[in-house]
């Protein structure tokens, strides 16, 4: 069946009325400068350390598929948990690095860690001019935790079946 | 210039044409690549182009020409030196002669040739040689493969373009450029003489076709088969950089503007306004505006096809050219010539 219209001329009319739209209503893009969009709760910008959940178990630098995580601890000997019990020992964190040059967001540590110790954060402006400096320490990666968003609900019923 | 009260010695005339013929040539290549390459094609994209540079990013354009400026000069180790540098200016130059001939009021007009058209039509087909020269002497694949597309574009779509502007030539009764605009002007379209006869109207299949052999002669999307970047990097492009690719660049859109210029004194009255006397010695500073504004929304017909059409296939483009445009044009110079003769 012939069509009524043909596609060259509604090709021109979609640019021509997009055209339109943009001059009266705005464009579908922000001046990112100067104006910021907020990005969504659950975008991957940077990965944030909670230290204190940290156990150096490694899992995270062992899995990462680019080697981009350095991690040192030492162990210490913490008080028992009961009295009169023998002394616990415990890891210390001495250093956490991620080298954000070499990350590619895969998120796998964030996904390994047993102790809910790295979160994905949606801040993304942290560009260094040197590529050197792209590599962050434990402060800075803790600083970054005040960026997370809560994180969900879990579902009816999580909790109990982990008992 | 003889209307002019005090006498110009030459070299003074010499030097008012040759400004003049740069801002002939400059101004409308800026305002296309300003207004529709950096503005039109944004807004159809929703997104608002260029905005840092200036009130809307409006001398965005100095910053392209001084980064084309600062770029380093390459010439491949196996060029043709002479030729390469040659080319960029012979793709110039034509654009810089069609100019020549576009009558911009009674008295402005670089040089007023008895076959004006002819002399633009001749003139504009000199930068395929340009294009030939580019890709030859780049001493690369993709360049010459490209030049070689574009010659067998600009050859193909010449015959329309030539065919086209026939039909016009048959109904003003001349080739002279001037006699045209006057044609329409004074003319009648079947006894109603109110708004002249501007050719868009009576010679409109010729417009058209002149429009879409425009579009190719420029090798602008979807015609754009010599530079095709998805297939030979640049085509004849490939090897320039900085000054001569800048140069390049120009020519595009001063060629851009110098066919809207031509489609605009061909079809659509050139400098006059209907109504206003043509020996109205204030057409000399209107007309130039005039046709300004004419050539201008023909370039917004060029640069509204170029960001909506996907690009032609090198076979589908020939087709288009030696199987339906060229017989159309024909008969339309059939038509118009009996018509010519019968009324």
């Amino acid at each position: 069946m012939p069509k009524l219209v043909p596609g060259i001329v509604k090709g021109f009319g979609v640019t021509l009325s997009e055209m339109v739209k943009t001059m009266t209503q705005g464009a579908a893009t922000v001046q990112y400068p100067h104006e910021k969009e907020t990005p969504t709760t659950r975008s991957r910008g940077v990965i944030a350390l909670k230290e204190e959940n940290c156990t150096v178990c490694m899992l995270c630098a062992r899995s990462c598929p680019d080697w981009c995580i350095y991690i040192e601890g030492h162990k210490e000997k913490a008080p028992p948990r009961r009295a009169g019990g023998k002394p616990r020992s415990v890891n210390k964190l001495d250093r956490f690095d991620i080298d954000y040059a070499l990350c590619m967001y895969c998120g796998i540590c964030v996904e390994v860690c047993p102790f809910d110790a790295l979160f994905w954060s949606p801040e993304f402006e942290y560009s260094e001019t040197r590529i050197a400096d792209l590599l962050h320490d434990k402060e800075k990666l803790g600083d970054w935790m005040e960026t997370v968003p809560e994180s969900p609900p879990l579902e009816v019923g999580a909790e109990v079946k982990k008992r | 210039m003889h209307t002019l009260a005090v006498e110009i010695p030459y070299w003074g005339q010499s030097l008012l044409r040759v400004l003049g013929v740069f801002a002939a040539v400059l101004l409308p290549a800026g305002t296309i690549v300003y207004l529709y390459l950096f503005k039109a094609v944004s807004f159809m994209q929703s997104r608002l182009g260029p905005m840092e540079a200036g009130p809307y990013g409006s001398v965005q354009l100095v910053a392209e020409v001084g980064k084309f400026l600062q770029k380093e000069d390459i010439i491949p180790a196996n060029a043709d030196r002479r030729i390469f540098t040659l080319a960029p200016y012979v793709v110039v130059m034509s654009t810089f002669l069609v100019y020549l001939v576009v009558p911009f009021g009674p008295d402005a007009i670089f040089a007023d040739y008895d076959t004006g058209i002819f002399f633009a039509m001749a003139v504009s087909s000199l930068s395929t040689l340009g294009i030939l020269m580019a890709g030859w002497a780049s001493a690369n694949k993709y360049s010459l493969i490209g030049a070689l597309r574009a010659a067998g574009q600009m050859i193909a779509y010449e015959l329309p373009l030539v065919l086209a502007v026939t039909g016009v030539v048959i109904q003003a009764g001349t080739l002279n450029l001037q006699g045209i605009v006057a044609a329409q002007h004074e003319g009648d379209m079947f006894g109603v003489g109110v708004i002249g006869n501007p050719f868009v109207l009576t010679q409109i299949v010729g417009f058209l076709i002149f429009l879409v052999a425009a579009q190719a002669e420029l090798a602008q999307t979807p015609f754009d088969m010599p530079i095709a970047e998805s297939e030979l990097v640049t085509g004849y492009l490939t090897e320039y950089s900085g000054m001569r690719f800048l140069l390049f660049f120009i020519a595009e859109f001063a060629s851009a503007g110098a066919l809207a210029a031509l489609a605009a004194t061909l079809f659509l009255g050139g400098w006059s306004i209907p109504g206003v006397d043509l020996d109205n010695n204030l057409m000399n500073v209107v007309g130039p505006l005039v046709l300004f504004a004419k050539a201008m929304i023909i370039a917004f017909l060029f640069f509204w096809a170029r960001f909506t059409l996907p690009r032609f296939r090198e076979d589908q483009l020939q087709q288009l050219a030696w199987k339906g445009l060229i017989p159309i044009a024909l008969l339309n110079i059939m038509v118009t010539a009996v018509l010519k003769v019968a009324f």
